[in-house]
């Protein structure tokens, strides 16, 4: 295997286990241990992705979270597919398939990159700017080619096939983060005895310290590899610890809550993969919390400082201590600090070339550049680098001094050829979790970066999150904070041997020779915003720094501004001349790195993603090749068709054989509440808008509910069973809600009523048998119920047998037939449907499903809440005025009834429509105008609620809501559809026996 | 993401309970008798406060009692929790 970047001994890969992979159809080698970055640099590949707007050949710039540029798509077999993945965070596997994005029709030869050329033409906003006008153009040309460009990956076409899961965690002390303050934090934590989480987003731990220099640092004389290994064994060992690796926390909510993604299997080769639980998502409480997230190392912002080959100084450290990489035979270095003469030392020692280390600075007193010094690097001090060259990998760098107060450069411009520029600009603590959960920053001016200064939570920041810096500092803080913030008393000695380092320098927007505009200094590597594009915004008048955000879309990317957002506040807050502290931060959202949809959902998919409810009598519905339609959660039967009849056919047929013959229709769904106490008379007095006083016991009664504000609420039968004892049905789609409602009610405004309520949806099966040959159906099927009308009319009930279990059926309509209504045990509900079918079958019964019952209903002009109604009608709309009690001293709704508003008399009212063609059948939405113009807009005075051809009227009826509609009868309206108009006629909303005679039939 | 101690229950998570809006909104005993501005005060108008605010919740998914709870908007800290009828501890 060619592995020509890779050095001949150490790091923590396993060279007895090659690998392969593929990168773009091609197959390249690594060892067991790499990630996708480091086995393409080991291979010599920096080029893996073009950027956003300008199509920029772009490299991996970091080795982890942060990465801007190394977006990789994976490609698994059976359509499976992972867009927007971090090179620098896939561990390889054998058979892993990456491929570059952002790129078309290849990553080396790009065809946006035209985009490039054009770039001063694309400046901050110009998307804003200029795809605003003409609106059609939208549609058709901007959007296919904003896409085309943006591609941001592509998103699977297919079910994903794996597994994810959640699980609930509670503990007394999370740690996040298991570098040398996260591993003291829980070595001391657990000195207590507490039950303690420690996570960490890597599979290895200790940081950064794990790839630190062994010659310079020691803890307890052991290096720091060793030291980590140590302590990760000790907490190994300890039963009070759970540790989770390859966790990453997405979100950090108020009352120490927080969600964490898990990754399992990501690493596997594919055979090992199978049947494995993908991702766990966990969602912690934890009494305590002790954020040690570290620091993310800052670029330098210079012209065209974002070529393949410029790296971040400390990545360039990990790939060759950790994977044994080197990124460069010719190296430079550019800095403001003493961190990146480690990576120097580091290479050099590894024989790696160190050609020359650019610092910003005057000088440095630390031990690590004196080394440099003495191993013959050439330091250019106050001197910067201003230029680079070489397309798809950077193979030149010009470096000029620095004037005395960094604003402009001076002198000679000096050229020095390189392959690799490796940038530090200082470290920013990561501090995206500690303001998740509400916690307020503070500026340190000297030291240039924000830090936690006041949390509301129970929790602490250790380590270099907290702005806490060096090894020594970093573990002596750990643990004296964790000790103060858990109340323990041991302490353990640390010896810490570091270098001395020298003071960090900043300057947020490296200086050029070229004039202000020329300059392409890229501030935000994966949405290619530059210095100049914040410039702009500003001049363009925007000052918060969340509209500059919003404006040049800084920060706005997948990694929301990792690496892009300190650099954007500070070359803002020297333009503006505002004191960074004063400016603020944006606002950092999460998750703090991308999740995947599958660890969000888990386990509520396909059959679980919602519970589905069914009917005793759903098997006997099933069975009978019955069509399904979903209410709320419900499967109703939506209607029965035979011998491949359309649905149209068969409704027809079922409506027909309902008034005709007889109907069976499962009501099961329908919200029943059982009411009971002294004062239920009373409480529903005040919850319907009509009298109840007065019902005699074994009556029913049809009730209308509103809302406060006048408006109508549900609806539905209401029996009164004995003297303090209800039955109310509710519509189906209301029956949790008006349950919540009423409860709400009897709480909190009328704790003097003694009424309880029991929701019994589900306790009974809901059996409505209608027709002219309905009563004779029923006195087959139940025992000991006198049927005749003078003992059990319309709108009453009775107390029943069949067989030996008691049923109570209720003499009501919903579809203006003689009718009645079983109510039995659940249990039964299908064994007395099924006596039913056989004791009607003489009669022509016939199974009907909701469609069919809407149109029944539709035929006698019954309104449905939610479809005749939409929380915006009254019952006075609804020319229900007689159910409106005058008397009533006071309901739920009725004072609204008398606001001017819902007394306007050209408010839409409830009305019937005839087609001037009684074939043409309305479309329910469709919206009526009194008079047509030649195009839209025209005054729209109302819309068709319901529409049905009647098969019993042999005409279509329809119902609708219209402005004035009252006053509108035999007036001809108008419904414009796409290619026709279609003239109507407003009628009654009654179509069909208006005296109600069928009731009695 | 609170953890909220019902009255009847004690500790609970936050996914158990639904909000009910501003508490101690008497409705009227006679509202027949109120202009349409007294009733619209009370029917629409909230005071949607950022700071400590009295608020309605019931333990849905619990008990399903409705109970009272001061809550600081600002940093969504619960102050107090109380039955319906009580007055909030100060
Ligand atoms: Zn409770």
């Amino acid at each position: 295997m060619s592995n020509k970047y890779r050095l001949s001994s150490g790091g923590q890969i396993n060279r007895s286990e090659t690998i392969s992979f593929k990168f773009n159809g091609k197959t390249f080698y690594g060892y067991k241990g790499d990630t996708l970055a480091s086995a393409l640099l080991a291979n010599g590949i920096h080029l893996v992705g073009r950027s956003f707007k300008y199509h920029r050949p772009r490299g991996i710039f970091t080795s982890g979270v942060e990465e801007p540029n190394a977006l990789v798509q994976i490609i698994k077999d059976q359509g499976k597919t992972d867009p927007n993945l971090r090179a620098t965070q896939i561990e390889i596997y054998e058979g892993l398939n990456a491929i570059s994005q952002n790129c078309w029709p290849s990553v080396n030869f790009d065809l946006g990159s035209i985009n490039n050329l054009f770039s001063p033409i694309i400046p901050a906003g110009f998307y804003y700017k200029t795809f605003m006008w003409p609106a059609n153009l939208w549609e058709n040309v901007y959007e296919y080619f904003i896409r085309k460009a943006a591609g941001l990956g592509k998103s699977p076409t297919k079910k994903d096939p794996d597994i994810y899961d959640h699980c609930y965690y509670h503990c007394e002390v999370l740690i996040v983060g298991a570098g040398p303050a996260g591993l003291v934090a829980a070595k001391t934590a657990l000195k207590a005895g507490k039950k303690v989480l420690l996570v960490d987003e890597r599979s290895n731990f200790g940081g950064n310290l794990n790839f630190s220099n062994n010659d310079y640092n020691k803890v307890n004389e052991l290096s720091p590899l060793e030291w980590i290994r140590k302590t990760c064994l000790e907490l190994q060992g300890n039963k009070h610890i759970k540790i989770l690796d390859r966790t990453s926390v997405a979100a950090y909510h108020n009352y120490n809550y927080l969600i964490m993604v898990q990754n399992l299997t990501d690493h596997l080769p594919d055979k090992d993969k199978k049947g494995k639980i993908r991702q766990r998502l966990w969602k912690v409480r934890a009494k305590k919390v002790i954020l040690a997230t570290g620091s993310i190392e800052r670029p330098m912002i210079f012209d065209c400082n974002d070529r393949p080959g410029i790296m971040l100084s400390s990545a360039v450290r990990k790939y060759a201590n950790t994977y044994s990489v080197k990124c460069g035979n010719n190296i430079s270095i550019f800095t403001n600090n003493d961190d990146a003469y480690e990576t120097a030392i580091t290479l050099h020692n590894k024989g790696v070339k160190v050609k020359s280390i650019i610092d910003i600075r005057e000088k440095s007193d630390g031990t690590l550049p004196k080394k440099c010094n003495v191993l013959g690097i050439k330091i250019h001090w106050k001197s910067a680098v201003i230029y680079t060259e070489g397309y798809k990998k950077i193979n030149k760098i010009y470096v000029m001094k620095l004037s005395k107060d960094n604003t402009s450069v001076v002198g000679n411009k000096l050229k020095i050829d390189c392959d690799l520029l490796c940038v530090s600009g200082g470290y920013t603590p990561a501090v995206h979790l500690f303001t998740q959960s509400g916690g307020k920053l503070d500026y340190d001016e000297k030291k240039h970066y924000f830090f936690p200064k006041k949390s509301t939570l129970s929790q602490i920041s250790v380590g270099s999150c907290n702005g806490t810096f060096g090894l020594k500092n970093i573990i002596s803080e750990a643990q004296e904070k964790t000790r103060e913030f858990l109340d323990i008393k041991e302490t353990e000695q640390f010896n810490v041997l570091e270098t001395k380092s020298g003071t960090f320098e900043n300057i947020w927007l490296i200086p050029s020779s070229k004039i202000s505009g020329k300059t392409k200094s890229f501030v935000d590597y994966q949405n290619d915003s530059t210095a100049n594009d914040i410039k702009l915004a500003l001049r363009e008048g925007f000052k918060s720094i969340e509209h500059v955000k919003r404006y040049t879309t800084t920060g706005m990317a997948t990694d929301q501004g990792k690496i892009a957002n300190m650099h954007a506040l500070g070359i803002i807050s020297e333009i503006t001349n505002t004191k960074l502290g004063e400016l603020g931060t944006t606002t950092f959202r999460p998750p703090y790195s991308p999740i995947t949809f599958g660890a969000l959902v888990g386990r509520n998919v396909g059959q679980f993603f919602d519970i589905t409810r069914k009917t005793p009598i759903h098997d006997w519905h099933e069975k009978n090749n019955a069509k399904f339609e979903d209410v709320g959660q419900w499967k109703r039967a939506w209607y029965y068709p035979s011998n491949n009849e359309s649905m149209y056919d068969a409704v027809q047929r079922e409506s027909k054989a309902a008034r005709t013959n007889a109907g069976i229709l499962d009501a099961s769904t329908l919200g029943k509440i059982d009411i009971q106490g002294r004062d239920a008379s009373e409480f529903l007095n005040r919850v319907y808008t009509n009298a109840w006083s007065k019902l005699a016991i074994g009556k029913c009664r049809y009730g209308l509910m509103l809302n406060d504000d006048g408006m109508v609420y549900d609806d539905g039968v209401t029996t009164r069973l004995s003297e303090n004892h209800y039955i109310m049905t509710t519509t189906t789609g209301g029956a949790a809600t008006v349950m919540g409602k009423l409860e709400d009610f009897l709480q909190t405004e009328w704790p003097e009523l003694k009424v309880y309520l029991t929701s019994v949806t589900d306790h009974f099966a809901t059996i409505s048998v209608c027709g002219p040959h309905s009563k004779k159906i029923l006195e087959k099927v139940t025992k000991n119920i006198d049927y005749s009308d003078s003992n059990f009319p319309h709108m009453s009930f009775k107390n029943g047998l069949i067989d030996k279990i008691n049923c109570r059926v209720m003499r009501i309509s919903f579809t203006g037939e003689l009718s009645y209504e079983i109510n039995i045990q659940a249990n039964y509900g299908q064994s007395v449907w099924a006596k039913c079918m056989v004791a009607g079958k003489e009669y022509g019964i016939t199974p009907y499903g909701t469609e069919a019952m809407h149109l029944l209903r539709a035929e006698k002009g019954f309104i449905i809440v939610g479809q005749e109604t939409d929380g915006t009608v009254t019952p006075v709309d609804l020319q229900m005025d007689w159910i409106v009690s005058k008397k009533k001293y006071d309901f739920i709704g009725k004072r609204s009834l008398y606001r001017s508003d819902t007394m306007r008399e050209d408010r839409k009212q409830y009305v019937g429509l005839l087609t001037k063609d009684p074939k043409e059948i309305l479309e329910e939405g469709a919206q009526i105008v009194a008079e047509v113009q030649n195009k839209p807009p025209m005054d729209m005075i109302g819309h068709v609620t319901s529409s049905y051809y009647s098969p019993n009227l042999n005409k279509s009826i329809a119902l609708a809501v219209v402005k004035n509609g009252k006053k509108l009868k035999g007036t001809k309206l108008y419904v414009p559809m796409p290619n026709k108009t279609i003239e109507v006629t407003v009628s009654d909303t009654i179509f069909l026996d208006k005296e109600g005679k069928r009731l009695n039939a | 993401m609170f953890i909220i101690k019902c009255p009847y229950c004690g500790e609970r998570d936050h996914s158990e309970f639904s909000y009910g809006g501003e508490a101690h909104l008497v409705r009227p005993k006679q509202p027949t008798e109120l202009s349409d501005d007294q009733w619209a005060e009370y029917l629409f108008m909230r005071k949607n406060i950022k700071g400590l605010q009295y608020e309605r919740w019931n333990h849905s998914h619990g008990c399903r009692r409705w109970f009272n709870m001061a809550r600081d908007t600002s940093n969504d800290k619960i102050h107090s929790v109380y039955k319906i009828g009580e007055k909030a501890n100060k």
